[in-house]
């Protein structure tokens, strides 16, 4: 991949030997103006080339997903379905069981990410802007969660729910509220991570003006801090929902039947499982509808929101 | 007041630090544990073997396979995709038409960086699904069907893919295959990134340069370049723990989960592997500890390589 750099280093190596142009009216020179012509030309081409890589696998899936079975087999590559088959959609979200698989991730999601952000933020914000012994341990103990890999903790976990579930059944293997508290408990390490940061940066003299007006510390928390750091809250927000609808090892372990009951699959669940049936059943169309209703949401919301997502998941890195 | 504010700390701390030691911390102790036993995972017999474990985890053929490919993806991943991401960042920020004003990014360069930033919010299973499809090996798939059309591939014998445990410049082809599509879902958020941080650099430096008669190449590796050092250095260590993540990949991908016979054979699936299928959970444990030291060394040591002298502007 890298190898391609070549080319625009040998077209426009002439320019590079070009003494230095620049007149003192600011006027470029000739040569330079064409080798900066052709550079533009060539960028273009590049970055097309790389926006169809992007862009075809994604259209070919959502344009598969129109097509009937027999239309798939016969012209896979073609772009344009024969007739549109909005029934594979059907046969998806009914018999594919996406349906269940979507309000499941909904009903986990609408709790673990508000629940993770109230949490994180709390704690966050204490271990900031607080003093007090075994401050830095605790600080470090939630950091060190960022480093851990997850599959060494998978047996035990498993273990833990299973016996949680024994004393409270809704805390136990393939339950939404013991889902919620698992993705809460694995968001903490980053959020808390982002929070601190951003709670460090407050100006005190607007906390300490609140306090002198008689507000209590949850109050301060509440009324003033929360909202001042709403840009951080947006962006960890994002983060945290992507995140957790992308999770898709926890689920596999532990939204797994104990009993022989129904799994209450999540999406990511859902979906490698029917990739996996598809093979014998191979209802083609049908995993295309599958995949194509797992990303379209994911999709929309990334063109509406492009701005925030993409500051909120870069500003994560650039700490 | 000291009282309440005593109460308070607690108070906010009391719920996040007991989920966290329940669910995170809690588990990862007691593999530590596990890792010195000679735990089965199903039976209650846990015999003491002391580090019996981690001496056996030197003489493990699978485990010395696994070892390399995680060395293979932890360099060909942030290498390939840090290169490709800085590439695009340059051509979208310096591609453009050069005037009075200085060089300029390129035209409809928003447009392009909202096509990039695609795969990054997609989740792996979708991506993994996805190029399942893309990558069959019969006429289906998008790559064979392709080639097969252009006459480049022989439709009799089309490419195995991820079915092929061939190597490769030494390295069996299924790995070059999934490095592939690590490389394509991250080229476009490394991008965004390096992008953002091009233009956080001051307009001066570039204008002063531009006037010392410095062309667009000259500027990008005499400046741009040395001052992303940085971001540079972070997208590493970053693009180092997505290298030892590649788990959904191959899970999803790969015949039976690492193989075929055992050519993607990862850290991660020879854990679950020797886990779940050979109920060898004491040893797997050990896996996983050596695992969680070997990435805790590797993120300080590349921390340490990367840092130096930050430059304020």
């Amino acid at each position: 991949m890298s190898t391609v750099t070549h080319p625009s280093g040998d077209r426009t190596s002439p320019k590079r030997h070009t003494p230095p142009p620049a007149t003192p009216d600011g006027v470029l020179s000739r040569g330079r103006e064409l080798g900066g012509r052709i550079f533009n030309g060539f960028s273009h081409v590049f970055l097309a080339v790389w926006a169809v890589m992007v862009i075809y696998p994604l259209l070919w899936v959502v344009m598969s997903a129109l097509k009937d079975d027999s239309q798939v087999i016969r012209e896979p590559l073609s772009l344009i379905p024969d007739e549109l088959h909005w029934d594979n959609f059907s046969r998806a979200w009914g018999e594919g069981h996406l349906g269940a698989f979507f309000l499941n991730t909904l009903l986990v999601l609408v709790g673990s990410v508000f629940l993770t952000m109230l949490l994180g933020s709390m704690a966050a914000y204490v271990l900031a802007r607080y003093e007090f012994p075994g401050n830095r341990l605790i600080y470090y103990m939630f950091l060190s969660g960022l480093t851990l890999p997850i599959y060494l903790a998978a047996v035990p976990l498993f273990k833990g729910v299973y016996n949680l579930g024994i004393a409270f059944p809704l805390l136990g293997p393939n339950k939404h509220l013991m889902l919620i508290f698992v993705y809460v408990a694995w968001s903490l390490s980053f959020t808390i991570f982002f929070m601190h940061s951003f709670f460090r940066t407050l100006p005190n003299s607007i906390a300490e003006a609140a306090m002198v007006d008689g507000a209590s510390h949850s109050r301060l928390f509440f009324s003033v801090m929360l909202p001042m750091s709403k840009p951080g809250l947006i962006s960890i927000g994002i983060f945290n929902v992507l995140g957790q609808w992308n999770q898709w090892y926890l689920p596999t372990l532990l939204m797994q039947s104990v009993a022989g009951e129904p799994k209450n699959q999540v999406i990511s669940q859902g979906l490698i499982e029917l990739s996996v049936n598809q093979g014998y059943k191979s209802d083609w169309s049908g995993l295309f509808a599958g995949v194509t209703m797992a990303m379209l949401p994911v999709l929309i919301v990334y063109i509406v929101f492009q701005r925030q997502v993409q500051s909120g998941l870069t500003a994560g890195v650039g700490k | 007041m000291r009282h309440g504010v005593a109460r308070f700390v607690t108070g906010f701390l009391a719920l996040p630090v007991a989920l966290y030691l329940f669910y995170v911390v809690w588990p990862f102790a007691q593999a530590a544990g596990y890792s010195l036993t000679s735990w089965g995972g199903y039976s209650d017999k846990q015999e003491f073997v002391g580090l019996d474990n981690y001496v056996r985890l030197f003489s493990d053929e699978l485990i010395r396979k696994a070892f390399w490919h995680n060395v293979f993806f932890l360099v060909t991943v942030p290498l390939f995709t840090i290169a490709l991401a800085l590439f695009l960042a340059f051509l979208l920020n310096v591609g453009g038409r050069e005037d009075r004003a200085g060089i300029r990014g390129i035209f409809g360069s928003g447009i392009y960086k909202v096509i990039f930033f695609f795969p990054q919010v997609l989740s792996l299973v979708v991506i993994a699904v996805m190029w399942q499809q893309i990558y069959r090996s019969d006429g289906q798939g998008l790559i064979n069907g392709l080639l097969i059309k252009v006459g480049l591939v022989d439709a009799d014998n089309p490419i195995a893919f991820t079915a092929d445990p061939e190597p490769f410049l030494g390295v069996p082809a299924v790995l070059w295959w999934l490095l592939l599509i690590a490389v394509w879902s991250g080229a476009g958020f490394y991008m965004v990134l390096f992008s953002a941080a091009m233009q956080s650099i001051p307009k001066d430096i570039y204008e002063a340069a531009i006037l010392d008669g410095a062309g667009r190449f000259h500027t990008f590796f005499r400046i741009t370049l040395p001052l992303l050092r940085d971001t540079i250095s972070v997208a590493w260590v970053y693009l180092g723990f997505i290298a030892l993540d590649m788990y959904a990949l191959v899970f999803v991908m790969t015949p039976s989960q690492g193989g075929p016979n055992h050519a993607s054979e990862i850290f991660a699936s020879v854990l679950n592997f020797t886990a779940f299928q050979k109920g060898q959970f004491g040893y797997a444990c050990a896996m996983g500890v050596s695992l969680a030291i070997f990435t805790i060394l590797l993120a300080a040591l590349q921390l340490r390589i990367t840092r130096r002298e930050r430059i304020e502007y």
